[in-house]
Parts: structure tokens; sequence; C-alpha cells
């Protein structure tokens, strides 16, 4: 079983931290797991993005062409990624920046309007984790307790933006689970 | 009994040197053997051998050595230094080798404040490659790639070492001194000796440039070398301390001033 | 220690401390920078100490001193900083001193790229620099074996008073994955005291020299057949080298190293879930090189098919492996853009359909 996902956005959407958040949470539930980030002059252009692999073997190629789901939060990631989701895999959109609608047939897609979410909650700056929490719901790639831990420890020096955060994390998982409908079980469970 | 009024310092190995007749270079291995001698580090100092005439130094002293590359050596001292502070590190370089080929790391290593010393020995001339021009050589004066003599136009002026290191704003002990009379070279021990003080105090680093003869590549006597480096050399190359660590830039230097 | 999530170069970085390196000497370039930088802060923390030299050429000359004095030392660099490195690399072969040389290698040459690329193989492996020597190579593909080889790379320069290499590429360096690092470790060879190192000459003991300059032809002869035993001593006692899915039949084997290895593993995964029967061998020592491995191996498939990002390097390696027993093909990407699965699984389908070309020889 082997999850794997390319998070894409401007720099500055905190793409690169809920990557590593992903991939922390798969390492401490026993996952194998990769992230790779793009580098060079790439990432001097404002955009950036990077590779999550979580799987239950030693992970095989970092690099993905072909990724099981897509995460853009812009509208140039959509641009760039949206042909390369593997068929029948996953592409969540960030709808509060992107105003067209994905032109793939085969995918399963999930809109959310992670900025508006985050923005309702007070904290703008947690549209990452609004779109993070949307793809665990979305797959069950790892549990969301893992990922609660993760945020805690991330932002121990800062306790006052958890709450948001963990909140963010939530309302994302939502959004991701009812347009799924497959993480119910990560949901009730969650809930006790 | 018999008092021994002089002998082989020490530090200077009982071996026969290759250098040529006339060559200073001897004298410039006493004077630093004397200099290790009197400051009682030869068991804690590592020198280090230049690729140039020097280049069996390290058969020379009996203190441990490092041969380095052409013109790495001041950055050998400053793995060395930076690995055993405790160390007294020096290199022994030619002016091929620390002025032309050497320069970036000459240069850094001053600017870093290395605690090393550098005895950098100037005779204007490539001598173990077999008379080049150097980047020292003087304005007119006939290299086996300058047979005409060094045309400034072409290649630039002779390049002031010790000036051009003392104008770095990190402090430390820059000199110049010769070698070619007995009273000379009493006073270039004399700025040897402040240099390796220097460094043993910690203080910052220390260079010390020996204008030195070469009559085999200049092509004469060595009564003449010593004559033609005073004639020559010295007004192009003024002796003296340029920096001190204090900031007492050109301090008066004694015996220096005929 | 508990697992850590570290990226590639920090891996390198700690993996080195771990090992006992006191003192870095590096020089920025990209796609490396986060090795000199995660050493500029550890190094203090340990009593060590890091410098940012002039260039490439001083860093290199800093090692040599430094190892001089018989500390562990390391540098890293990419390859046109690496090529700057090869006069040390000879000068530090010939007077048998122990570094350990990280090249994260970027696509060439001149300036090329900054993205992942193998085109350094035959540099690396082929003795770097200036006369007659080898470095001994090591190369990773993943994190963790990159931690763990670093480790090794210290034991083995100490024992072989050599410089060994680590070569890497980009992916390894940028990428994150979980690290562990023993506790307890110990050396992987029997180390004797550095009595060679030069640190000052107490009483009448001759003195110690680091020396390559042999003016004496007989000697520099010796010196040169001395140097010649411990690659062969290497050749006899450190080969490394793994197989991937070869417990089963094969028709075609593949040949990679590094993260080129890894690609080709999901390859081979997705190959053998459609039944297309294919293994792979892995050097993890590039010199010496696993030639018998490589033939063993091969002579139970039909075919071989190298897979690295340079214009055919390796490959050089496999036909002498080989010596013409098997068939091989060739796929590569040389621009630093890397190999995909995809592209793996379309050659060997290729060659199993009899429709790819046979490499020339010549």
């Amino acid at each position: 079983m082997q999850n794997d996902v390319i998070m894409a956005g401007f720099g500055g959407q905190g793409i690169l931290l809920i990557g590593k958040m992903l991939a922390y949470a798969g390492m401490h539930e026993g996952k194998e797991v990769s992230w790779l980030p793009s580098y060079g002059p790439e990432m001097r252009g404002g955009t950036c993005n990077c590779t999550v692999v979580i799987s239950d073997r030693p992970v095989g190629s970092p690099v993905i062409r072909s990724p099981r789901a897509v995460l853009a939060m812009n509208l140039p990631s959509l641009d760039k990624f949206e042909r390369d989701v593997r068929p029948g895999g996953l592409l969540l959109v960030n709808s509060s920046l992107i105003n067209r609608d994905p032109a793939r047939t085969d995918l399963t897609v999930v809109k959310v309007p992670a900025n508006e979410i985050a923005n309702s909650l007070g904290n703008p700056r947690a549209a990452n984790m609004v779109a993070l929490g949307a793809y665990l719901g979305a797959t069950g790639a790892v549990s969301i307790a893992e990922v609660e831990a993760v945020v805690r420890e991330t932002f121990s020096a800062k306790p006052q933006l958890v709450d948001s955060n963990l909140l963010a994390l939530h309302r994302g998982f939502e959004v991701g689970a009812a347009a799924t409908g497959k993480a119910v079980a990560s949901v009730a469970e969650e809930g006790s | 009994m018999a008092e021994t009024v002089f002998s082989r310092p020490g530090a200077l190995a009982p071996v026969i040197t290759h250098y040529c007749p006339g060559c200073t270079h001897g004298i410039i291995h006493r004077l630093i053997a004397e200099v290790i001698d009197e400051l009682g580090i030869r068991e804690r100092t590592v020198g280090i051998a230049p690729v140039g005439c020097a280049v069996l130094a390290y058969n020379y002293f009996t203190v441990d050595f490092q041969e380095a590359s052409h013109g790495r050596a001041p950055a050998v001292a400053t793995g060395i230094k930076r690995a055993r502070p405790d160390l007294i590190v020096f290199t022994y370089q030619g002016d091929g080798d620390l002025a032309s080929i050497g320069m970036a790391e000459i240069v850094h290593c001053a600017n870093r404040g290395e605690k090393v010393t550098v005895v950098f020995v100037n005779n204007a001339i490539y001598g173990m490659t077999g008379g080049q021009m150097a980047p020292t050589t003087m304005p007119g004066q006939i290299a086996t790639t300058c047979p005409l003599g060094r045309d400034v136009e072409q290649a630039g002026h002779p390049i002031r070492i010790a000036e051009l290191l003392s104008t770095l704003r990190t402090p430390s002990f820059v000199a110049r001194a010769a070698v070619h009379t007995p009273l000379y070279a009493v006073n270039a021990k004399e700025m040897l000796r402040r240099a390796f003080r220097y460094q043993v105090a910690g203080t910052c680093f220390s260079m010390v440039e020996v204008l030195s003869t070469c009559p085999t590549n200049w092509g004469v006597p060595p009564v003449e070398a010593n004559r033609w480096l005073a004639q020559n050399m010295m007004p192009f190359y003024p002796l003296g301390v340029f920096k001190t660590p204090d900031g007492a830039d050109r301090a008066p230097t004694p015996g220096a001033g005929d | 220690m508990a697992k850590k999530l570290m990226k590639g170069s920090e891996a390198i970085g700690e993996a080195a401390v771990q090992a006992g390196c006191r003192l870095f000497f590096g020089y920025p370039i990209t796609p490396q920078n986060e090795i000199p930088e995660y050493m500029s802060l550890r190094l203090p923390q340990v009593g060590g100490c890091f410098v940012q030299a002039e260039s490439e050429v001083a860093a290199s000359n800093m090692l040599y001193g430094a190892a001089g004095t018989g500390e562990r030392v390391m540098t890293s660099s990419s390859s046109p900083g690496i090529s700057l490195m090869s006069e040390a690399a000879s000068y530090l072969a010939g007077a048998e001193l122990p570094v350990v040389i990280v090249n994260i290698v970027r696509a060439g040459p001149g300036l090329g790229g900054i993205l992942p690329s193998q085109g350094d193989y035959f540099q690396a492996t082929r003795g770097m620099g200036h006369g007659d020597f080898r470095l001994l190579v090591l190369a990773p593909w993943s994190v963790q074996e990159a931690a763990d080889l670093v480790q090794d790379a210290f034991d083995l320069a100490d024992f072989y008073r050599n410089p060994v290499m680590v070569l890497g590429d980009g992916l390894i360096g940028q990428m994150m994955e979980p690290v562990e690092f023993s506790s307890d470790r110990q050396p992987i060879k029997e180390l004797q005291p550095k009595t060679w190192a030069a640190t000052g000459c107490p009483g009448d003991r001759p003195t110690n020299i680091i020396n390559s300059l042999f003016l004496d032809p007989e000697e520099l002869e010796r010196h040169n057949w001395k140097l010649k035993a411990k690659y062969d001593a290497m050749t006899r006692d450190e080969i490394r080298s793994a197989s991937y899915a070869a417990d089963d039949d094969y028709d075609v084997l593949i040949v990679a190293y590094g993260t080129v290895a890894r690609v080709c593993s999901t390859a081979i995964d997705e190959l053998r879930e459609r039944g297309v029967r294919v293994a792979m061998v892995r050097p993890i020592t590039l010199f010496p090189y696993p030639y018998q491995a490589i033939r063993d191996a091969a002579l139970r498939a039909s075919s071989v098919l190298v897979v690295e990002l340079s214009t055919g390097q390796m490959i050089e390696d496999v036909r002498l492996a080989l010596e013409g027993a098997r068939p091989i093909h060739f796929h590569s990407r040389v621009g630093g853009m890397l190999v995909t699965p995809d592209e793996v699984i379309e050659k060997v389908e290729c060659i199993l359909a009899g429709g790819a070309a046979e490499v020339s020889h010549g």
C-alpha cells in the first residue's frame, strides 16, 4: 500500500511544511516515508512543490511522475500538475484561489476553499493546514491523530497557534472525508 | 674546557642542504631554527614546505613537516592550526609559490587572521624551475621567460606583498627584512622572533618577507648578487615593519636604515 | 537513538559528526550547501571547527593540513568544485592522508546545471587527479544509507590511509527520509593509532613528514607499488553490492547505482506485478567495482540493462564484468532530469520484445 502526493503552491503558503508534517506523521505511524522538495532556480520563482511518499514497504523512487494525488494550492500548480495525476487519482483544488474547474474527468476532484475556511477561523495562515486535513480526509494516508501530534510539536514554541491550526486541520478533514466518503472511520475515531 | 660559543641550532638538522652556493635560503633556515630554539617550541612546531627551491625544507629541520602543493601552504597551515591550535605552525614559501599561484591562499589566510607564521622568501625569480619571471621580478630584470627584461607594459610591476597584506583590516604582524649582510640578518632574526612570538601568544597572523638572492638564476657571483639586491631590490622593496596587531604601522626598523 | 526525519545533506553532516569528524572545510556550491551550513552550526557544538574557505582549492588543502594532524576531517562539494579539489585529491592520496570527500554530483560538463547527474563517475572511479591513484568510492541510494556510508567512509579512510569519496546527487542531498544513528556504533575496521601524524616532534624520534614528493625514482616506484597494494586490498576486502528481486528467476538484469537504483526498484516492483521477470544488481562501492557479482547475476539473465544519469560511463565497467557474455542495453537521462520508473518499464518491455538495440561496443 502506497500513498504519494505532490503538494504545490506559492512560496509562503506553507506547502513544504505540510509536506514535512505528513512525512513525520507517517514515520511516527511506522510507515516508510520520503519527502522531496523542488530545488534550484525553480524555488526562486515563487512557486514550490514537494513530493511525499508514504508506504508500507521501503520507498522506491522518491520522485513521482504520476502521483496518486495532487494538492494544488494555486492556479499555476493546477496548470502544471493536473495532467500528471495517475488515472483514477485524487486532485485536491484550493477553490479559494483557483477559479477554474479541472479539465480531467477521470479523477476524484475535491474542492477545498482553504483560504476562506482559514479566514473564518481567524487564522488566515492556516490555509495549508486546511488543505492537509482535506488530503487526510480524502485518503486516510495517515491517521489524523498522528498529524495532530505533529502539529502540536511543530507549534510548540507558539502554543497560541496550536488550537487554530488543529481546528483548520479538522475542518479540512471534514471537507475531504465528505467529498470522498472514504475516511468516515477516521472521523468517528477522532470524535471519540 | 673549551666553552661552546657557536653551534648548530637544535631545530636545524645536521645535514648538508641542496641549495646553490651563495643562496640565502640556508641563512634564513638557520635564523628560523635559532628562533624556534630560543622560544623553546621545537617539539610543538610543524613546518610547511612549499613547491620551489625550498621544497625539501622538511629535510633541514628537526620539526615535523607537511609538504604542500604549489601555493597552498597557507591553506595547509590553516587546516593544521584549526585542527591543533596548540601547535606552532609556519610556512616557508617562495615568490612564485606565495605571490603568484598562491595569492588567494595567502591573502585569505592573513585576512582570516589565522594564528600562523609565514616566512616569504622573495628573490625576484623562479629558482627551481630555472629562472623564469616571478611576480616579484624587477622591471627590466632578465629572466628566461622575459629574455629582454621584464616589460612592465606586458607583465605589470612587481608585487609588494608586505605592503599588500598590510592593507587588510584584520590585525596582523607584517614585516620585510633582508639577510645579505650580517647586520641585516640580525634584524631579520628579530623580525622572525617577533612573528613567532605573536603566534605563541595567540595574537595574530604574522608574515616576514625576506629579500633573498639567487646568484645561479640571476647569473652573477654571490657577492655581486648581494650588491644587486641592495641596489635594485631594496629601493623598491623597503624594509621595515608594515603592520602590527596593535595598529602601530610602519614602526622604525633598527639597523636597516642605510 | 530514535528515527528522525532528516534531509540527506544534514544526515551526511550529522553522520560525520557521529563518526568523530571535528573539522570541515568547504566552499558554497549548489546543490550541496546544506552540508557546510549544517556543519557550521553543528561542529562548534562538539568542540570542532568549520572554515568557509576562499575556494575549493583552498578548502581541499585545508583538509590536507588538518588530516596531516591525524584528526578526522571532511569536505563536500559538487562537480565543478570537485574538479578544483582534484589537485588536492592527488596529493592526499600520494601523502596517504585519510579524508572523506562528499560529491553531490550535478549535471555537466562545465557549469552544466544544478540538477541530479551521475556524470562524475569516471572522475570518481578513475583516480580523479593526476598520477596513479584511486579513491575508494561509496554510492548511497537512500538517506539512511548515506548516513551509514559516511560513517563507514571515515573508518575506511583511516584504515587504508586514503581519501574516500561518497558519491551522491542532488536527490540524496535534498530529500528527507527517516534516519537512525546507532548509539554504540563500532568501527568497521581495526584501526591503528596514527603514529605518522605531524603533530610536533618530541625528543629524538625522526620527524614525521606528510609528503608526496619522491625524487628518487626507485623510491617513487616502491611508493607507487605500495599504493597499488592498498587498492588491491580494497578490491579484495571492500567490494559492496546489493541485489534486488534477484531471489526469483529473471530475464533482464538491471545494473544501476545511487538514486537511479531507487527509481529502478519501483520499476521492478511494477514489472513483477505484471509478471515480467526482472532483477537488479546495485553497486555500492564504485571503486572497487563489484565485477564478479554483476557477472554472476548477469549470467542468470538473457540480457542486461544499464541505467545511469550519464551518456554511458559505468557501462564500461559492466562491459568489463560481462566480457561480451550477455547483450547490454542502456537507458539514461543526462540533462538533470531523472530517469522515471515508466521509462525503465518501457525499456525492459522493449528489450523483451526484441525491439531494443544493444549498445555498440567500441
